[in-house]
């Protein structure tokens, strides 16, 4: 089952102007005034609609868990683009990732922050590569295959770091390159990793996470690139028992980021918070494609993704698959998307999908829902004197804050708003 | 003192089978200490004729003026039409999702005055507003509007025009869906703002009821986008008695004749 949503981004009038330079509708207003707000009214809001049904023409598989995983590229035919996976990625702008060997050095890892966390950097026949992932499409595989050598860092059993540890990775040039990261918490450890994305790059990227029994990892991944990046990362988790995980996604900056984070239970207890927050400009291209494997009993899942677009060709992408396998009794999931178009020409797919093979669970729903910066919201506010532009940023800013200040490193939800405030700036919004 | 003057003004708006004519020739002169009252039955135009004050752009204004102390309304943006000291209660105010009800106050005094104002009075003035409206304190970290009942809706926009201090408020159906407790906490805000002798008052409504509340110096009647009839309270209390009627009886006979 997929399912898109399209928007129409038909020109409409700006609330600002005189009133008697042009004629403008506005859904909700009969010739008395306001109609009943659409929320009271029990119809759907100005500007939101359902997801519909999508056009290409695909073959799903017969279940998410049922997907090929493998270390072998061999076994992943070539990408033509019409691949359930695949159908929304523009692959002429992959810049090589899926075609071309992964020969570059690929960007710099520099570890720093807490001082009681291990940092190695080992060859790929160490026994912990592999513990938490296998590749699920033909890019993570080409990198997994490419690779030399992989960082690891390990926050001990029963050590909580003495504060963030912050990975950079930094790159400085676009060769097609892979990479392999490894961030083991080990028994009740306690840690926040920052994978820290900026600068140039063209990568293939495996991040394996593994969450051993009772530990407690939050990671952030920021992709903060240069306009021109190219960044494809496949970010797997592996979930003991009784264990917190958390994941933030925050995709800013590159010209195409693809990120496929998953969480996989593999024992009862724990509990998987995925966030995700992206603000795509003209022509950028941001995707996250996101696996929670609900493979055993009394686990729960909260999914959150917010999306803000500007600008011509500005394209996203979330596709939000939670599977309940028929031995995961008692799960407990939910998983939303929403979007705000802010400008014309922009495209948001929004795909939730949940596939649910017993029925005795505490609960599982989705939402999604992509809108237009509502005509509405900005009569309102500018009513009160508020200028077009301050209300636009006082509602963008509203929106994207809610996964921001998940991420509870101070320095770092200081920075992204900072970097939110400039992408509104450079909208001139 | 000011005054808000409205002459000889035509509205329409674009609906699918057309463009069709709301308000035919509306003139009203509003000075500071003045309420008015906007009577009528649904469909005359009384929300139409707020939501042109305020700006909003479904409204086309074909011809007439609407002035401010001699200054064009009708060439400012919305927001400026704020700044001038417009405000308009409205009648089905919206949620704003993301903006918490601190933050937005704030930022519209901000704008309003030109300067933010100074945070220790400016919390002191909320809280004292919030708690003589009956607003729960917890609103205040909530976002705008969002899963307020009717009625809270309605007293947090009297709380705005308290803590806004306009030149000219309108209200748009205030009292429409508010018990009588409601009504009353309601009015009381309205008369507290009015009586401070800076601010002139358009109150619009169906019903004669808030009228009890809120004594109007001038009553207006609106039929089929006209001004049908004028006069002071007591014209209010003949509407109680007789409803609107006897309008409508003489609407179809010029329509008739």
């Amino acid at each position: 089952m997929a399912e898109t949503t399209q928007i129409d981004t038909s020109e409409k009038a700006r609330i600002g102007a005189p009133a008697d330079q042009e004629k403008v509708a506005i859904d909700g207003f009969t010739e008395e005034g306001e109609n009943l707000s659409p929320f009271n009214a029990g119809s759907e809001q100005h500007g939101l609609k359902k997801h519909s049904h999508g056009d290409a023409p695909v073959i799903p598989e017969a279940s998410r868990g049922e997907r090929l995983k493998s270390y072998k590229l061999a076994d992943f035919a070539p990408l033509t683009g019409r691949e359930e996976d695949w159908r929304f990625t523009p692959l002429k702008r992959l810049r090589g990732l899926h075609d071309q060997p992964l020969t570059g050095t690929g960007p710099e890892v520099r570890v720093s922050g807490a001082s009681n966390i291990r940092v190695e950097t080992v060859d790929r026949t160490d026994a912990r590569v592999g513990t938490a992932s296998i590749p699920e499409d033909r890019v993570a595989a080409a990198a997994w295959e490419a690779f030399t050598e992989a960082t690891v860092v390990t926050i001990p059993a029963e050590t909580e770091a003495d504060c963030e540890v912050t990975i950079a990775i930094t790159g400085t040039d676009e060769t097609p390159a892979a990479q392999h990261l490894i961030i083991h918490a080990e028994k009740f450890s306690k840690a926040v990793v920052v994978l820290d994305h900026q600068g140039k790059t063209t990568l293939a990227q495996n991040v394996e996470m593994i969450i051993d029994d009772g530990a407690q990892l939050t990671v952030v991944s920021v992709q903060e690139w240069d306009d021109d990046a190219v960044h494809a990362s496949s970010q797997q988790a592996r979930i003991g028992r009784d264990a917190r995980f958390k994941h933030v996604v925050v995709s800013l900056g590159g010209d195409l980021v693809r990120l496929t984070p998953s969480s996989r239970f593999t024992a009862p207890g724990s509990e998987v918070e995925m966030y995700g927050l992206y603000f795509a400009d003209a022509g950028q291209h941001l995707e996250q494609r996101l696996l929670v494997d609900h493979a055993v009993p009394n686990c729960k899942s909260r999914v959150t993704y917010k999306g803000a677009l500007q600008g011509q060709d500005a394209h996203t992408v979330w596709v939000g698959d939670v599977l309940i396998r028929k031995e995961a009794e008692g799960t407990d999931t939910y998983e939303t998307n929403r979007n705000l178009l802010l400008t014309d020409g922009t495209r948001s797919d929004s795909v939730p999908n949940l596939e649910i093979e017993t029925g005795l669970i505490e609960g599982a729903g989705h939402a999604s829902a992509t809108g237009r910066f509502d005509d509405e919201h900005l009569f309102y506010l500018m009513a009160r004197g508020i200028d077009e532009k301050t209300a636009r940023r006082l509602v963008v800013r509203g929106f994207l804050n809610e996964v921001i200040q998940q991420i509870k490193v101070p320095v770092l939800e200081e920075r992204l708003t900072e970097a939110v405030e400039r992408e509104l700036a450079a909208g001139n919004l | 003192m000011s005054t808000l003057e409205i002459k000889d003004l035509f509205v329409s708006i674009e609906t699918d089978q057309g463009t069709k004519q709301i308000l035919k020739g509306v003139s009203l002169t509003i000075n500071t200490g003045e309420t008015h009252a906007i009577m009528g039955p649904n469909g005359s135009g009384k929300s139409t004729l707020a939501s042109t004050i305020a700006g909003h752009p479904r409204y086309t204004v074909d011809s007439g003026s609407i002035t401010l102390d001699g200054e064009d309304v009708l060439a400012m943006s919305v927001d400026r039409r704020a700044r001038a000291g417009l405000f308009l209660a409205m009648q089905y105010p919206v949620e704003v999702p993301g903006v918490t009800m601190t933050n937005f106050l704030r930022t519209a005094k901000t704008a309003l005055d030109g300067t933010a104002p100074s945070l220790r009075h400016w919390t002191k003035d909320v809280k004292e507003a919030m708690t003589q409206l009956r607003i729960d304190a917890d609103f205040a970290q909530r976002n705008v509007n969002e899963g307020f009942s009717g009625g809270e809706k309605k007293r947090v926009e009297i709380l705005q025009l308290e803590l806004f201090k306009p030149r000219f408020a309108i209200l748009d159906e205030t009292d429409s869906g508010l018990d009588v407790d409601a009504l009353k906490v309601v009015a009381e805000g309205v008369n507290r703002e009015h009586s401070k002798g800076n601010m002139g008052t358009m109150l619009i409504t169906h019903y004669t009821r808030i009228l009890r509340y809120i004594k109007p110096d001038f009553v207006h009647v609106f039929i089929d986008g006209r001004i049908a009839e004028e006069g002071g309270s007591e014209l209010a209390d003949r509407l109680e008695d007789e409803g609107y009627d006897r309008f409508a009886v003489q609407d179809q006979t010029t329509a008739g004749a």
